[in-house]
């Protein structure tokens, strides 16, 4: 499984680029296109994850994130989450780049391959920022009464972040 | 942000020096921006790289041929805005988008069909229940590439990155299944 998902990176890339050739695209410069795209996303938001990240650092020096992880610990152990991803899912659904700094922290401090780690990718991949979607899609059709759409999409990144934890359990053990 | 930012920064200071811990949360006052640069030059090259080559699935007709493929999945889920062809074309369009992960193109669609949803319904100011739906199905990640994930295990030193793709898309799938439901299961109590 592991040599398939290393290799299919490189199949994706060069199918990408055979698959535009072969329909006439200008693959080359689609590339330079989108990577300047994706440059200008990171420029966007290096200001914000300085910001975010000197508050993540500063917090879990304090010893407070510990402690808010300690104090969730018998909650999230019951539903067989890892209580160090506790700040990851309370920043996630609120900001996208808060979510980043916070999961970006544990990956480098608990380790990419530890079962934290793991779970913090899963977490941030399996998920989106929700109050920023509501606040954007309801703000442009001018919606005020927004009905079930928030416990709908609160309930479903719960079970995202459920279902994240139990996955790397299941399919990494630990 | 403004008040949850400066929220934090007075929590870390109380709580540090209450805890005995104020010269190391002074220290780490001066890492977080440190890091934040590493993240984004360990990370940047890979996100720009798929950025590049979801642009160029997109280019070359990936994009709008996955869109058909989903028409006839999503005009059952939204019978209604599926007599609105306008409506109906930038649905697809904004599910396909997400799916590869083109987050930049998939808003602006995903907008478009809200606003055509908002005009299809006769209660100006409610949402309908298709445009829960929308809304739901976005605030869900469909993703099928988490690159940002992968690029933040591969900067940090992973074995595989991607190794985590199997447990992504599980999560995802079961997120997106119990979001569907719940607004299934919302609108059939809200109609009683």
């Amino acid at each position: 499984m592991s040599a398939a998902a290393d290799m299919a990176a490189a199949v994706i890339i060069a199918a990408a680029a055979l698959w535009g050739a072969l329909r006439g695209t200008d693959v080359f410069g689609a590339m330079l296109d989108g990577i300047r795209e994706g440059f200008s996303t990171l420029l966007r938001i290096l200001p914000s994850l300085i910001a975010l990240l000197t508050a993540v650092y500063m917090l879990r020096a304090s010893g407070a994130l510990e402690a808010l992880t300690g104090l969730l610990a018998p909650v999230l152990e019951l539903l067989g989450i890892p209580p160090e991803t506790a700040p990851l899912m309370l920043l996630r659904p609120v900001s996208g780049s808060g979510a980043l700094a916070v999961a970006s922290e544990l990956i480098s401090s608990c380790g990419p391959d530890s079962t934290v780690g793991r779970t913090a990718a899963v977490m941030l991949g399996s998920t989106e920022t929700t109050f920023y979607v509501i606040a954007v899609y309801f703000g442009a059709a001018k919606i005020k009464n927004t009905r079930w759409a928030v416990p709908a999409a609160l309930l479903a990144d719960l079970t995202g972040f459920v279902a994240s934890a139990l996955c790397v359990r299941l399919f990494f053990g630990g | 942000m403004s008040k949850m930012w400066t929220a934090a920064l007075v929590i870390a200071v109380i709580f540090g020096a209450a805890t005995g811990r104020g010269r190391e949360t002074g220290l780490a006052a001066f890492e977080g921006a440190g890091a934040a640069v590493k993240v984004i030059l360990e990370t940047g090259g890979l996100i720009c790289l798929w950025s590049g080559v979801m642009e160029l699935l997109r280019r070359s007709g990936v994009t709008a041929g996955l869109s058909r493929l989903l028409k006839p999945v999503l005009g059952r889920l939204f019978p209604r805005a599926s007599r609105d062809g306008a409506t109906m074309d930038a649905l697809c369009s904004n599910v396909s988008a997400n799916l590869l992960g083109l987050g930049n193109a998939a808003t602006p669609m995903g907008i478009k069909a809200a606003l055509g949803m908002a005009r299809l319904t006769d209660t100006p100011g409610t949402a309908s229940r298709e445009l829960c739906l929308l809304v739901v199905l976005n605030t869900a990640s469909i993703q099928l590439l988490p690159t940002t994930a992968a690029a933040l295990r591969a900067g940090a030193g992973a074995a595989s990155p991607f190794d985590i793709l199997p447990a992504v898309w599980l999560s995802s799938a079961a997120s997106v299944t119990v979001g569907l439901t719940a607004c299934a299961l919302f609108s059939r109590l809200a109609r009683r």
